[in-house]
Order: structure tokens, then sequence, then C-alpha cells
């Protein structure tokens, strides 16, 4: 009966310190961004500012993108259009291929991923190499993101450095000082920035009126990486748009608020054109964002912007980490993606959620990404997902439920259940309950006996 | 005033008691109580499974059973956040839905509506409160951490009216505590490990019980207490408000 989230979950949990550790950490990001939001008078007013911005946006799309497109080919920018993951990275490699180059700088993108780009350009001969430190960390360690902000964050600096050691970046043997490992992977990359044929970015937010392609990073990695190559290639979702500056500027003030608890990232950049003698090309992905706008239960999702927020305050992502759960993003918001992405491949992660709506309250812009997870639970038993044991009780609570008088005589005898011994129950397998806790005792008499009984006065 | 009492399934099995305090402390306001006999279950916990067609029938016979009464009042706070919040969303297009305007928690109904200044409970013991997730985040009983709004605890504002009690919160005051109703089996292992936190922080707080408004939760954490032979009580905020009746 249990999902692949509940089994990884469980191993996960039964390392009670890494458990502690990793809860505290996320708890303590939970924290600074309740600081901030603590800060600002008008946070609650910010977020239903955001929220309608992106109902507007993503529901008057199609103008918006014309007006983003044109703009950046008014400046001679080129804009492509992909409709899936596939022809988008055939995109990017015919773009690299047609101008010969064989490395390729990027930085944070999650659509990347999404896309599966980075597999699909190395078999192609092209290198691509990370410039987001902790990507560039699980990079080198063929790992996969285990958050969308902090992607090695279950990494322990000791990892990190002996991998940097075995890869010829660190020098120093059993130096896994933060500050001088972070010196060293500044030195590895500035080869890689000098050496590299293109870069490409994400795009945070790509303004509809001006054509700016708005990149947020706090390690300056996104503008090195558009300084040296002379070709930039951003990626970008079709719903990253906000219509204009105005709106822009509500953002800005969420996005890094919401996800580390800064008040902005380090840099914010605006790309608008390439520079002298280079050359700017952005990729406007659908890859199924149009299929979200149209399904009525679940367009909200589409108002996301990737900040985390609601997977750091999430109990049970930090009670079970990242690679607890089957899609590539975790936590409440990944947890819907995955569902609108392939509802049979990824329900497993469903039940990774208490409904305790947290996420719903940190989230900037009220995407309400828990009470969504309710409306996708109500979908798993025409998709063939039911669980067997949940179906069975819920069942057998419907038809108890449903006969009032039934009810009543089964309470009267419920009380005998009391006298099984825990050790009958509790075998995991048949009765999970008694994996953690011990057996609620019934009443000797229900409230309906005691009120039918003119006891209750 | 006409009040309908709602016991929800599990607290008339399990915590009678609850329900038992409830009546009391309604009549005690002088209010006209009655228990309607055919009510069983709100629909919830299939529901939250995904299981929500299996809760129309009862969904509909609640919102029938309960039509005339000016206000049904539950020592549940989830129970009455899945009526309040909920319930208008299933019977869109059926018909109007007539409880989800009505329904209120206990504490709730005593803060807001009787806005009680004294309560006859005495309760000379610390306690350590539990704003259950539903309570705050559906039925605003307490002021959710996460929002910035101004700090407010009906519940506490309820029990400081309580002769002799010390009243304390945990570290991360709101918290979930693990149960989430079948996420309780379908996810164990999680589900366990923050319950132990929970009452791991309910405990370091000095308190003798935990008390809050949702049995669902205190069931959930005493069940680990009670395995794991944790020193800690657990006691629905209704019985010490009722104390002395």
């Amino acid at each position: 009966m249990s999902t692949i989230h509940s089994k990884r979950a469980a191993r996960f949990v039964a390392d009670a310190e890494k458990t502690s550790w990793h809860d505290a950490t996320f708890w303590s990001v939970r924290e600074k961004r309740d600081k901030m939001a603590q800060q600002l008078p008008e946070w609650e007013d910010l977020r239903e500012h955001a929220s309608q911005i992106k109902k507007h946006t993503i529901t008057h799309l199609a103008d918006y993108l014309e007006q983003f497109s044109d703009s950046l080919e008014s400046r001679g920018v080129k804009v492509h259009w992909a409709k899936d993951a596939a022809e988008f990275n055939e995109t990017v490699l015919s773009i690299l291929q047609s101008h010969g180059v064989t490395k390729m700088v990027k930085s944070k993108s999650m659509l990347t991923e999404e896309c599966e780009m980075n597999p699909y350009l190395e078999q192609h001969g092209i290198d691509v190499v990370e410039t987001d430190l902790g990507e560039r960390i699980i990079q080198l360690l063929h790992q996969k993101p285990s958050h969308i902000v902090m992607p090695a964050i279950h990494l322990k600096r000791e990892e990190v450095g002996r991998m940097f050691e075995e890869k010829g970046i660190s020098k120093e043997k059993g130096n896994y000082d933060p500050t001088y490992l972070t010196h060293c992977a500044r030195l590895h990359l500035r080869d890689q920035f000098m050496q590299a044929g293109a870069g490409m970015t994400g795009c945070n937010f790509g303004v509809a009126a001006t054509g700016d392609c708005v990149v947020c990073t706090n390690e300056g990695n996104a503008d090195m990486t558009t300084s040296m190559p002379k070709l930039h290639i951003v990626a970008m979702g079709i719903e990253k748009l906000v219509p204009d500056y105005k709106s822009l500027a509500v953002f800005q003030r969420l996005l890094c608020r919401s996800a580390t608890g800064q008040p902005t990232t380090a840099f914010t950049s605006h790309f608008r054109q390439a520079r002298p003698g280079g050359e700017m090309h952005v990729v406007l992905v659908d890859n199924g964002r149009s299929d979200m706008l149209a399904d009525t239960e679940h367009w909200q999702t589409l108002k996301c912007m990737r900040c985390g927020a609601c997977i750091n305050t999430c109990p049970v992502y930090r009670r079970s980490g990242g690679y607890s759960y089957t899609y590539f993003i975790p936590g409440p918001v990944g947890v819907n993606l995955g569902m609108l992405r392939d509802p049979r491949k990824y329900s497993d992660n469903v039940s990774a959620c208490t409904l305790c709506l947290s996420c719903d309250n940190v989230c900037p812009s009220k995407v309400g990404p828990g009470s969504q997870i309710y409306v996708w639970r109500q979908s798993l038993e025409k998709l063939g997902k039911a669980d067997k044991l949940k179906k069975a009780m819920s069942a057998g609570m419907e038809y108890l439920f449903d006969r009032p008088a039934i009810y009543t005589t089964a309470l009267k005898f419920a009380p005998l259940a009391n006298y099984v011994p825990d050790c009958l129950t509790n075998i995991g397998n048949i009765n999970a309950w008694g994996i953690g806790h011990a057996m609620p005792e019934f009443a000797k008499k229900s409230f309906h006996e005691l009120w039918k009984e003119g006891k209750v006065k | 005033m006409r009040v309908g009492l709602f016991v929800p399934c599990y607290v008339d099995a399990l915590y009678p008691e609850a329900g038992v305090a409830t009546y009391k402390l309604l009549k005690h306001y002088g209010l006209d109580v009655e228990y309607p006999e055919r009510q069983t279950c709100c629909g919830q916990p299939m529901a939250n499974a995904g299981f929500q067609d299996k809760s129309m029938k009862v969904i509909e016979s609640f919102d029938e059973l309960f039509k005339d009464y000016d206000y049904i009042v539950a020592p549940s706070a989830s129970c009455a956040a899945y009526v309040k919040v909920y319930y208008p969303k299933i019977l869109k297009g059926k018909h109007e839905c007539v409880s989800s305007g009505k329904i209120m928690d206990i504490v709730e109904f005593l803060h807001d509506v009787l806005k009680v200044k004294e309560v006859p409970g005495k309760f000379p013991h610390p306690v350590s409160v539990h704003n259950s997730c539903h309570g705050v985040r559906e039925l605003n009983l307490s002021s959710p951490s996460e929002c910035n709004v101004k700090p407010f605890n009906k519940i506490i504002d309820l029990l400081q009216l309580v002769d002799g009690i010390t009243i304390h919160e945990p570290e991360r005051k709101d918290e979930c505590c693990g149960f989430g109703g079948m996420f309780s089996i379908e996810e164990p292992a999680v589900s366990t490990r923050m319950g132990e936190e929970k009452i791991r922080r309910h405990i370091a707080t000095g308190a003798e019980y935990v008390t809050g408004p949702d049995s669902s939760c205190l069931m959930h954490m005493a069940g680990i207490a009670k395995k794991e032979k944790m020193p800690i009580k657990f006691i629905h905020v209704v019985q010490i408000l009722a104390a002395g009746l």
C-alpha cells in the first residue's frame, strides 16, 4: 500500500540525526522568510497583487507573448518557440551547432532540468557547464538537485571538498573550509567562462512591455555567463511573463524574501539585447503549459514563480528530503507540477501531504499548492492509482456513516476492540497506525449512548 | 437561539467527554441545545484520502439534518472547517449549502458569538496550546505564523478566563503534528517523526497537559506518547473551559 514517497521517506527518517539537520536547515530558511514578511506592512497586499497580476497575465498570455517577442525582435534578438521539451532541446542544439560551439556555460534554470537538456546536448558533443555553485557541485557528482533554489543543500562541505580534491579543483588536501572551497570553485569556473562559446541563462521574469529578460542570482554567475561568450541563449517558460515594470516591482519584492529570506538577490540583471558583436536568442517553451492553462481545476499552478517557499515550510519535505519525491521538483509545488506533467507517472508524491496548508500561506502568488493536492487526491481513483487500503477504509466508513442505526450499534460494540492487546495489532503491513502509535481506546459508552440514556445533562 | 450540537464520529466513539463538556458549557450559557441523533460524520476522512464521492451522501444528510438551527457547534476545528470550507464547493451546482454558514467550532462560537467573559472552569495546571492546522489556517482560531497579520489567539483568550491555569505555546507554535487523517497510515514514518517532535516541543514548555480544539491531533500525539512513554497528558480545550461543571 505504500507509495514510493512513503518508502523513501521511511529510509530518510531512519537516519534521525540527518533528518534533524535537514529539518532545522529548512526551518531556518522559513524563519528568515517570516522575518522578511513581517517587515513589510503591505506583505499580504503584495501577495494578493502578485496573484492577480499572474492570473491576468496568463489569461491574456497570447497578447503578452506577442508584445514581448515583438519588443525583443525590434532590437535584433532572435525569438524561438518550442512546443515541447524535444523541440526546445533541438532548437538549442541547432543554435549551438550553427555557431560551432562545443562548450556552453549556463546559469541556473529549472526549465532545462524539466526538458533534460544537459544530457541531450552532451550526447551531441556539447560540454555543458553549470556555473551556479550548487548546480556545478551536483553536476560534478552526477546527482540531481534536491531543492530548486538550494540544489546541493543535502551535501556536507566534507563531501564537496573530497570531490573537489578528486577533480583537481582543490589542491590543499583535507581543507574543507567553505571560503577556501568557494575560492577554488571560482578559479575553476573562471576558466570555464573564458573557454565557453555560448552562455545560457534562465529567466525569472519576462517583461512584456519592454522585452526584458530578468535574471535574479546571488552569485553573479548569470552575468559572467553573458559577459564572456558572445552568444547568449535565454531559456524560458511562457508563463514567466509579467506585463510591465510596475508589476515586475511587485514580484521583485516577493521573490527573494520568499525564497531565501533576503530582501533581494545580490544581482538582478535585465537582458534586452545582444552586446556589440554578439547574438542573443530567446527560446520560449510551452511543454505542457498551455494544457495547464486549460485545466479548470489546476490552472493556478501556472502562477508559480519557483521561489521554493512552499518546499521550505512543508513539514513533510523537511523530514523526507528532496530525493523522496519521484518528480525532479519536490515539496508541495512539485507534487502539483508532477501531476500536471504526467499524473500516472508521478502520483506517488500525492501522499506526501498532511493538508496542513502552511504552503498556501507562504506562497507569494497564492497558488494554493496544499489545497490543490486535496483536489489531485480525488482524481487518483480514476487514474487507477488509488490506495487499496485507504479505499477499503473509506468504503467501510461510507457504509457506516450513511446508516445512522448501524453506526450507533457499531459504536456500542467498538469498546470490545480495547481488549485486543497491542502486540496483536502491531503488524506494520496490516496496521500502519501501530508502527508509531499505541491504539486509542474506545470510550465505554459513546456520546450517542450517553445521550440516549439521558446521561448528558 | 437554537444550537445544533455536532459531535463528530471519532469524538463520539473515543472522546465522548469532549461532547459532554461542549453540551454542558452551552447549557451553562443558557442556550437551547439540541443533538440530532441521526448524525454521524462530516465526510472529511474519506475525502482527504481521495474519496470525496464516498462522502456525498453523508454531506447531503448533514446539510439537511442541521438546516433549521441558528448555529451548528462542534468540539472539533477540523470537522467544522471541512463543513465550512469544503461543503459549499462540493454542493455547488446541486443546491445551496446551508450548514457551511452556520457551523462553528466551540472555541470560535464562545469567542465570537457569545463573547464570553467568564468560564466555569478551574484548572490549576500548566498547559501547552496545540494550534491545530485547520483551526489556524481554515477557521482563523489564531493568527497563522506565516502571515503578516496582527497576532491573536482565540483559544488563549478563552483559556485566560480559567482560574489557576498557566498557558504556554510550544516553539514553532502552529507547525503540523503529522496526523493528517489517513496520512498517518500512508506515511507512518514521517507522521510519527512529526508527532514525536511536536510532543517534545510541548513537553519543553513545562506543561502537564497539551490542549487544543482538535481531538484528532491529540489522539495522534497521545498514541505516540503512550507508545514511547513520554510524560505528558492530553485534554480537549472545551473540557478545561467546562472543568467546573
